[in-house]
């Protein structure tokens, strides 16, 4: 097991590298340099500008500049924003909590519908019931999550009105951030008016970010247990006597989890992709919101240390995986 | 001399279209699929006025079956007097262009990278799927808002950035086959008989690659076209007034409540092609090979 880890351990050093070359090469490609960034349209004497690219370290060679940098980014320190001269690291500490909270229910959406939907597709096989949940999956694979968020929010916000339209929280509570994630703090400050708007504007984007999520866990879960009822094992249960239910449930679903929870936490990519869009549709102040605001504004730091921090959060997220599939499945370990 | 009665075995094709046929779900895709590319070639005979021309006396004039509307713009204008239905048809012009030009330019690359890998292995094996993944650490769109930061907003750089960012697969697919394929004992006989290498990879290995390679480009479209929507609605990707849905999507968010059919109908069409292409690309897999199976 220890080299199983060591070794899994061992490949991620080069694609962490690799994801701070790219973030490196993303400054340095960027049409003009960040001075001329900063200097933006009224230009820069000569001077000055020789001056600011020394103060940057631009004026060195690039494998020099890429060493500081890597000793930067081993420090935690990913460079100021240009916009509001914050640290990136922190400001994006402030508002990864947000985004985490939102894709934490995204999944439990998922996974509380999409169980029960794929098994009992599987069991229905070829029913009606099966039909529709296999017709739902494939629209929700499909699905453009922005005009989905969109469509929720014209029905349930704009035609029924219960539910905000955008946001964390209703504007009139304030609740000290101990943890960041909304839901805890507001039951912190025993303030339950302010939990309960804080969990009203949590159901759409939850519902949002979780559609693609739950086609793929229905889809898989139909999948994998089509799989397993076929197996010797469950026959057995089923001949012993055993209660239909807890043949399924026990015996079968038990088993068709494995596959399954490798594939929802190879999801982990997809829900950040997903938080992008979606946080930007309800101004969710999560770090997807962030980095587009940083996108459309140009402000380099907050995108080159997005890019780099949302990365390793995906490579250390699908090492974990990797990790409890090999815990599960020791077929995996020694192979 | 031909038998009278004797049943001719069916040709690959035959055998092929009996297995596609049988999944009801991959003809609609098809038939889809086929209609929306009548609409993209036909865009300027169908639609019934430029995608750009705009009425200005009929603002957020609603589709026809509403209350006020009129089949002069049978789903409508939006907020500068534009016809929908036209700008929607030349859409669909534009997202099957970008579909075929970035899944065209990452299999390309994508196959040439893919059997490099697995021909030669050892080092540059090493070297291009260290890179691949690296680019699969990334979310697909934040490897592409990664590649428009710095190629610079608009339609064309989009399509370069979908086309890296469904790189890896077609790589690692093609580097797959290949491995599978360069055991084979008639790999083996074409080199004996003196094959160079290049020869070896694109005339003997690669056609026998093509299946797993058909499928991941059908889902490889569906997946282009949801990204370029997506840059488009972030402002990323085609910039107005060009008719892309996704950025027809974006300008007409402020309209939500007073026009809902300016944001219902460009969303339904991104939903039914890419639902096109997903429903195709099952059923070709399945049709094509019963053993690879969709994660």
């Amino acid at each position: 097991m220890l080299r199983f880890v060591l070794r899994r351990l061992a490949l991620i050093v080069p694609t962490f590298f690799g994801v701070t070359l790219l973030a490196f090469a993303l400054i340095h490609l960027i049409p003009g340099d960040p001075v001329e960034n900063i200097s933006g349209e009224r230009g820069m004497d000569p001077a000055r500008r020789a001056r600011l690219l020394h103060q940057f370290g631009l004026d060195e060679p690039l494998p020099v500049q890429y060493a500081r940098y890597i000793g930067h980014v081993l420090r935690g320190d990913l460079g100021q924003s240009l916009t509001t001269h914050d640290s990136v690291a922190r400001e994006f500490a402030t508002l990864f909590p947000a985004t985490v909270e939102l894709a934490f229910f995204a999944l439990l959406f998922a996974l509380v519908v999409g169980l029960p939907a794929g098994v009992l597709a599987a069991v229905k096989r070829n029913t009606v019931a099966d039909y529709a949940v296999m017709g739902v999956s494939l629209t929700g694979y499909s699905m453009p999550i922005f005009w989905w968020a969109l469509l929720l929010i014209l029905f349930f916000s704009v035609q029924l009105g219960i539910t905000p339209v955008s946001g964390r929280i209703a504007v009139q509570f304030d609740v000290p951030s101990v943890t960041g994630f909304m839901l805890i703090d507001t039951l912190l400050a025993g303030d339950l008016d302010a939990f309960r708007s804080a969990l009203s504007h949590l159901v759409l984007p939850t519902i949002a970010l979780g559609t693609i999520p739950l086609a793929v866990v229905s889809r898989m879960t139909r999948s994998a247990m089509l799989e397993v009822l076929r197996e010797d094992f469950v026959r057995a249960a089923r001949a012993k006597g055993l209660p239909r239910w807890r043949v399924i449930v026990v015996h079968a679903l038990r088993n068709a989890l494995i596959p399954v929870v490798t594939v929802v936490g190879l999801q982990i990519g997809l829900l950040l992709s997903g938080a992008i869009l979606t946080e930007t549709i309800f101004s969710w102040p999560g770090v997807g919101n962030w980095l587009i605001h940083g996108v459309q504004s140009r402000d380099y730091p907050v995108v080159q240390g997005g890019i780099l921090l949302i990365a390793g959060i995906v490579i250390a997220v699908n090492l974990v995986v990797d990790m409890l599939y090999g815990v599960v499945n020791p077929r995996i370990r020694h192979a | 001399m031909q038998v009278e009665g004797l049943i001719a075995p069916p040709s690959r094709l035959n055998d092929f279209w009996r297995a596609f046929a049988q999944n009801r779900g991959a003809v609609l895709g098809l038939v889809l699929v086929v209609f929306l590319v009548g609409l993209a070639l036909g865009a300027d005979v169908i639609a019934p006025h430029s995608p750009i021309e705009q009425f200005r006396d009929f603002e957020l004039a609603p589709p026809f079956w509403d209350h006020g509307g009129s089949l002069r713009f049978p789903l409508g204008t939006d907020a500068v007097g534009r016809d929908i239905l036209s700008r929607l048809v030349h859409g669909t012009r534009l997202s099957l262009l970008i579909g075929a030009i970035s899944v065209a330019i990452s299999l390309t690359l994508g196959c040439i990278l893919g059997l490099l890998a697995g021909y030669f292995r050892g080092i540059v094996d090493t070297a291009i799927m260290r890179l691949m993944d690296v680019m699969l650490a990334l979310p697909s769109l934040l490897l592409a808002i990664a590649v428009v930061a710095i190629l610079g907003p608009g339609l064309i750089n989009a399509m370069y950035a979908i086309a890296i960012v469904l790189l890896p697969h077609y790589v690692r697919l093609a580097r797959a086959s290949v491995m599978a394929e360069a055991g084979r004992e008639y790999v083996t006989s074409s080199r004996i008989a003196g094959a160079s290498a290049l020869r070896l990879m694109f005339a003997t290995i690669l056609p026998n690659c093509t299946a797993p390679l058909i499928v991941q480009a059908t889902l490889g479209f569906s997946n282009a076209i949801l990204d370029a929507a997506a840059l488009g609605f972030l402002g990323l990707g085609a910039q107005p007034p060009t008719p892309e849905w996704g950025a027809m999507l974006a300008s007409a968010l402020e309209f939500i409540q007073r026009a809902p059919w300016v944001v219902t109908s460009p969303g339904l069409a991104i939903l039914v092609t890419v639902l096109a292409f997903n429903l195709t690309g099952d059923g070709l897999r399945d049709a094509l090979d019963p053993k690879l199976r969709r994660a």
